[in-house]
């Protein structure tokens, strides 16, 4: 499987390393052009006013919900969740405005309140060590999308079909479970 | 719930990776700095250009000017505590500011001893100009390095010799033997677990961005290709002749700079960079570089 790691900003290598454990081939992704062959994408962790921004500049957004209409998996982390929703409190505009949901800029705070905890995610046996960085939030989600874990009451892992987001990131410990659950994600997207 | 853990505080510098972190002196230069693709600012009273102009003792910005900038972008804000000065450190922290840089721009408040920076929640950027400085900062608690070029200058040759150094002297770390690695610890001053780390890795523990001179999108590309995970600018943007174009241009030249015609695409017409110094006119207290080890 062939995953693409949108590579424009952001926590790229680690996402290649895990997605090398989980057993998949990673491609860094800048060019529209090299979308072609690939199984999925990862977007990362990052600033998501820069990718989004260096985005529209180099003509993912089109590009993408093409890639997203075909079917093809996506996993957006931290920033890549904001990039992934389809609105963000407080903004007029939103970016790939592909999964159902509003999501909440650096809800927690800032760096200072950013921390790590044990989670439950939905179809994982044993808690994941979640890491959350001036992470946002899902604060409120449409009919198609399957929660997959909170925190505190709140939601920071979600599934529409093809499409999956998480608040923390799972590229930060060594536990590729997550990276693997997308992999399985790709690999029924090609039956 | 664990909140300032070694992962927390290193995953926050992972995150800027591959981005321009950008020196701004008001709220108005922070949202142009924002608009721009900064994945960061920079929060100071004066640019390193203008401190070097200046003279006298640089400390901690006015705490205003900092509350200014947290309060204009959704971005993180960094700011700058003299060497050894704790108490401008916890005044950061208590402010909200998301990372501190402990620099050398600033007049150094302690001579001898660095924060202890493990004892912070927030985060800590430092500078290094070799492999025994990098590691030594991070022994005291640094999540993330950068190197220390000549601040002020807009000349790239300074931050050049320090990724150079540091990259060869990663290389030769690499091919030692256990024996020798006990010694090279005690030779450049450092813990040998860190120095094991990087035998093992090849690697330092620690994102490490280029710092000190970056004035053209060009620089930024080849602090890039030299193994740097992103670049400082500092007086380059708000020095030069159209800051908010200049500022976009050193970011498309980060992400891109393996691609030369968009770098060349992106540097046409952007006015007259900052004057800069050449760096032999420089010297003792003048090269802020010299100022820790």
């Amino acid at each position: 499987m062939k995953i693409g790691v949108l590579a424009l900003q952001g926590a790229v290598a680690e996402h290649m390393k895990s997605i090398t454990l989980a057993g998949g081939e990673p491609v860094a992704i800048k060019r529209t052009e090299q979308l072609q062959e690939l199984h999925g994408l990862i977007i990362p962790g990052g600033e998501s006013t820069v990718i989004g921004r260096l985005m529209r500049k180099y003509e993912f957004i089109d590009a993408l919900r093409d890639f997203s209409a075909q079917g093809k998996p996506m996993f957006g982390t931290c920033a890549g969740m904001i990039v992934l929703a389809e609105r963000i409190e407080g903004q007029d505009d939103a970016h790939l405005r592909l999964m159902d949901m509003t999501v909440a800029r650096n809800a927690f705070g800032r760096q200072r309140e950013s921390f790590e905890t044990d989670l439950d995610v939905k179809g994982v046996d044993e808690a994941v060590r979640a890491v959350f960085i001036r992470a946002p939030l899902v604060t409120e989600v449409g009919s198609e999308v399957d929660v997959l874990s909170t925190y505190k009451d709140e939601i920071v892992m979600a599934r529409q079909g093809h499409l999956l987001a998480c608040s923390y990131h799972p590229e930060l410990t060594h536990d590729y479970r997550m990276h693997s659950y997308f992999l399985d994600m790709a690999r029924e997207a090609q039956v | 719930m664990e909140t300032g853990t070694s992962r927390v505080k290193r995953g926050m510098a992972e995150m800027q990776k591959g981005g321009v972190i950008m020196d701004v002196m008001n709220a108005e230069q922070a949202k142009i700095a924002e608009a721009a693709g900064a994945t960061a600012v920079m929060a100071l009273e004066r640019v390193p250009s203008d401190i070097r102009a200046a003279g006298g003792v640089a400390r901690m910005a006015d705490p205003t000017v900092t509350e200014q900038v947290l309060q204009a972008v959704s971005i993180p804000v960094m700011a700058k505590a003299r060497i050894g000065h704790f108490v401008e450190a916890k005044v950061l922290e208590s402010m909200g500011v998301d990372y501190i840089d402990e620099s050398e721009v600033l007049t150094p408040a302690d001579e001898v001893f660095h924060i202890d920076k493990t004892g912070f929640t927030v985060p800590f950027v430092c500078g290094a100009k070799d492999l025994g400085e990098a590691l030594r900062r991070i022994g005291e608690g640094a999540s993330m390095l950068r190197t220390k070029g000549e601040p002020g200058t807009g000349n790239i040759v300074e931050a050049v010799r320090h990724l150079r150094l540091i990259n060869g002297q990663i290389r030769k770390i690499q091919n030692l033997s256990k024996d020798e690695l006990y010694h090279e610890a005690k030779t450049l001053g450092v813990a040998y677990d860190l120095l094991l780390a990087v035998h093992e890795s090849g690697k330092l523990p620690v994102v490490n961005f280029a710092a000190g001179g970056v004035a053209t999108p060009s620089d930024a590309a080849l602090m890039m290709h030299l193994g740097a995970d992103g670049v400082f600018v500092g007086s380059g943007i708000f020095k030069s002749d159209s800051p908010e174009k200049f500022a976009r241009a050193i970011v498309e030249a980060t992400t891109h700079y393996e691609d030369y015609k968009l770098i060349a695409e992106v540097s046409k017409n952007l006015g007259t960079p900052m004057k800069g110094i050449e760096i032999s006119k420089l010297v003792g207290s003048d090269r802020m570089q010299d100022r820790s080890l």
